[in-house]
């Protein structure tokens, strides 16, 4: 009897192998130091502290591992069992370096902030994260002081609702577009309007500066409208200097990339390149079946943030901030060209890498509901997409396969905004919660209910203390840890 | 040539009077009179009605110049549309509005649950139980009264076998027995003669569905299969419901309109 109850117990839990010999390996694929032995129960951060050793790097950089891609969350063995890896083989552990710093989780709503008269339709924190602006329905842009959660300015010149705003990236001026075709421009210490551009027949959807390593200070935006035309404007004497004009329905996204690109997306199913300097076409990428409504580039958080970082230190000088904005840019690029990712209605992303090629490097399909919002990941690696049938997927940034879906939300996924340092993420929906969701497991991380009614836009400060989302309840909400 | 087209033959041979177009027009300009006058003098029930069509051409004539009208008044330029703000990715996208969209779910529940549907029938006048049985007499001294004759058309299945005579409560005669009805399409307005494949529903009761009983307003379900019709995804239709617009033992026949 025991003898038996002593064979069901060592079948029931076979023991795992002792030891597993490992070599690791660069996101390059080169393999980094000789192979070694380690003990089945090694948990990443041991791993972490062998690699770091192995690098000989002056200070400890955090990394994180992928075994075949998945990512090393537990012990080895377990992950091993789990994922019925064989041990045969010299196992590669594909390492890849993370954020320095780390942002926490928001979890509380710490400040509802009304004011606006109609629903609050976009809101943006300012690159260096110490300001906040919001465009609403009733035709006002609104400045909010972060530090006592009040309304700082309110400026009034719109004629109808404010769609977009827009940071220029040395926080300077505001640009912001409204639904009859105006794009005003606005001073964020004063709240006093520096001019307007008049120029678009219809309303506005996008707008979208030029990076600060390649002007500062910033001087040049360009625009994007139903009227099928992208402007360009001076901001200084808001004149309109060239307009470009091939496509052929509304035009749903304009992104001024950091090589003197201009990508623009419409509703004609195609995505244009433009060359910034004169608005001559450089390229056309079709693909699509159906409208395209969002588009990113994998250098966009840089390009966003220009010369600020997480840190919040501003630069002393115009050619110190150029230059820190050049470095972040480089970094953000890693030699490679830059890749752009762009979600359609016809349930499908693309990713392109539109400076080299007209072909898709690859086609991205698992939803089943229009895509309203794709991101990437601050360091380029992750793609977020935000969809109508209530789903969230990640995708590899640089290859383009899929990795995983996140639920939970029970309405269409509005808005995705990632922290910066990659490694959460939060997104709005239509059922007036905001979820926050973890990279690593791969799951829910916090549930923020408290919004009223629709929630039709969320952004994580640069400097990844505060989350505010705005919809269609007026009310803009601060979110803190 | 028919009989009926000698005034015809004549107006086309010898033409019409010569002050024909006038005395029309003359006509027409006094009718108004006469037609007011009518209005006021005529009594009763016809009175009423007469009143009630004027009423509905008056409201049909308001509108339509109401609608004139307008094209000429000057109306404010919409300087931004007040409330209803969505951000640009959802504009010119048809969202259906949420309460709407709560409200059709929640009726078309409750009209599921009530079995209430869309009929061209909705209401038919109830058929009592003595009009619809006729009692009949049994027993060796006839006075046993528990057997029913029907005296309604009835449809039985084909396949049937019936319950030894002796214990059957409602019989059903053969000669009010019916297989085949008049379908009319309501859109092509064609009548076909089809096959009845059994009785889906009768409005007086559960009772008449079970025994097939076919009364004004029943709804049978018809082998269409003649018609050719395919659904939308390839199939083919071969039975479709529809409901009785006449009453069956009167004419010997059954009349009924599809349902689309």
């Amino acid at each position: 009897m025991t003898e038996r109850a002593a064979k069901q117990q060592k079948l029931a839990h076979p023991v795992p192998p002792a030891n597993v010999i490992i070599q690791f390996q660069s996101p390059e694929g080169e393999a980094t130091g000789p192979q070694l032995d380690v003990p089945h129960d090694v948990t990443p951060a041991q791993l972490e502290t062998l690699l770091n050793g192995l690098l000989q790097a002056a200070e400890r950089l955090p990394y994180s591992f992928f075994i075949e891609e998945q990512e090393l969350a537990a012990e080895l063995g377990a992950h091993l069992l789990k994922h019925k890896a064989s041990v045969e083989s010299v196992l590669r552990v594909v390492y890849q370096p993370q954020a320095v710093f780390k942002v926490r989780a928001v979890t509380r709503c710490t400040a509802s902030m009304p004011g606006h008269a109609e629903a609050v339709l976009s809101v943006n924190f300012s690159p260096d994260g110490r300001q906040l602006a919001s465009g609403s329905g009733d035709s006002t842009v609104r400045f909010w002081d972060l530090r006592t959660q009040t309304p700082k300015h309110t400026c009034k010149g719109h004629r109808s609702w404010v769609l977009v705003v827009a940071w220029s990236p040395d926080a300077a001026i505001v640009a912001s577009g409204d639904h009859s075709g105006g794009i005003w421009l606005w001073d964020p210490a004063t709240g006093k309007p520096l001019g307007q551009c008049k120029g678009h027949r219809k309303f506005i959807t996008s707008v979208s500066w030029e990076p600060a390593h390649a002007e500062l200070p910033s001087r040049r935006f360009c625009s994007g409208s139903k009227d099928a035309t992208i402007k360009v404007w001076e901001a200084s004497t808001r004149r309109c200097l060239f307009t470009m004009s091939n496509h052929t329905q509304a035009i749903t996204q304009v992104k001024w990339g950091g090589d003197g690109l201009i990508y623009s997306a419409a509703r004609d199913c195609s995505i244009n390149v433009w060359a910034a300097a004169d608005g001559r076409m450089v390229r056309s990428l079709k693909g699509h079946g159906h409208w395209v409504n969002t588009m990113s580039l994998s250098t966009g958080y840089a390009l966003r943030t220009g010369s600020f970082d997480h840190t919040g230190s501003i630069p002393p000088d115009m050619d110190a901030a150029k230059a820190a904005a050049q470095q972040r840019y480089d970094t953000a690029r890693d030699g490679r060209p830059e890749r752009l990712v762009t979600g359609s209605d016809d349930f499908t992303l693309f990713l392109w890498e539109p400076s080299t090629q007209k072909q898709p490097l690859a086609r991205m399909t698992g939803h089943m509901q229009l895509i309203n919002q794709v991101t990437f990941s601050p360091n380029g690696r992750w793609v977020v997409s935000a969809s109508f049938d209530k789903s969230v997927k990640l995708w590899d940034g640089i290859k383009g396969t899929f990795v995983a879906t996140f639920r939970g939300h029970v309405g269409p996924v509005y808005q995705v905004a990632w922290s910066a340092d990659s490694r959460l993420f939060v997104s709005g929906s239509k059922d007036s919660t905001l979820k926050v969701w973890d990279l690593r497991s791969k799951k829910l991380l916090m549930d923020l209910p408290g919004h009223a009614d629709e929630v039709f836009s969320v952004d994580w400060s640069p400097d990844g203390e505060s989350v505010a989302s705005g919809g269609k309840d007026k009310v803009l909400k601060l979110w803190r840890r | 040539m028919p009989q009926g087209e000698h005034i015809e033959l004549h107006r086309k041979r010898y033409g019409r009077q010569l002050d024909h177009e006038e005395r029309t027009r003359k006509k027409e300009a006094r009718s108004v009179k006469k037609r007011a006058s009518m209005a006021q003098r005529t009594l009763g029930i016809k009175g009423k009605m007469l009143a009630k069509e004027r009423a509905k051409e008056k409201a049909v004539m308001k509108k339509t110049i109401a609608m004139h009208e307008e094209r000429d008044k000057e109306k404010k330029a919409d300087d931004g549309q007040k409330g209803g703000a969505v951000p640009a990715y959802l504009l010119e996208r048809e969202q259906v509005e949420r309460a709407k969209v709560l409200s059709n779910t929640i009726k078309q529940k409750r009209k599921e649950k009530a079995g209430k549907w869309e009929v061209p029938l909705p209401k038919v006048r109830p058929v009592a139980e003595d009009e619809m049985f006729k009692v009949l007499r049994t027993g060796k001294r006839k006075k046993k009264e528990w057997k029913r004759m029907v005296t309604k058309v009835t449809f039985v299945p084909p396949g049937f076998t019936r319950k030894p005579p002796k214990y059957e409560r409602f019989i059903r005669p053969t000669g009010l027995r019916m297989n085949k009805a008049h379908v009319t399409h309501p859109e092509l307005k064609a009548t076909f003669q089809l096959e009845i494949l059994g009785v889906k529903k009768n409005p007086n009761g559960q009772a008449y569905t079970g025994l097939g009983v076919v009364t004004k307003g029943t709804i049978i379900e018809v082998n269409v299969s003649e018609l050719g019709l395919v659904t939308p995804g390839g199939k083919v239709v071969w039975g479709k419901y529809a409901q009785v617009t006449n009453n069956p033992e009167n004419d010997g026949c059954i009349n009924a309109v599809l349902l689309v």
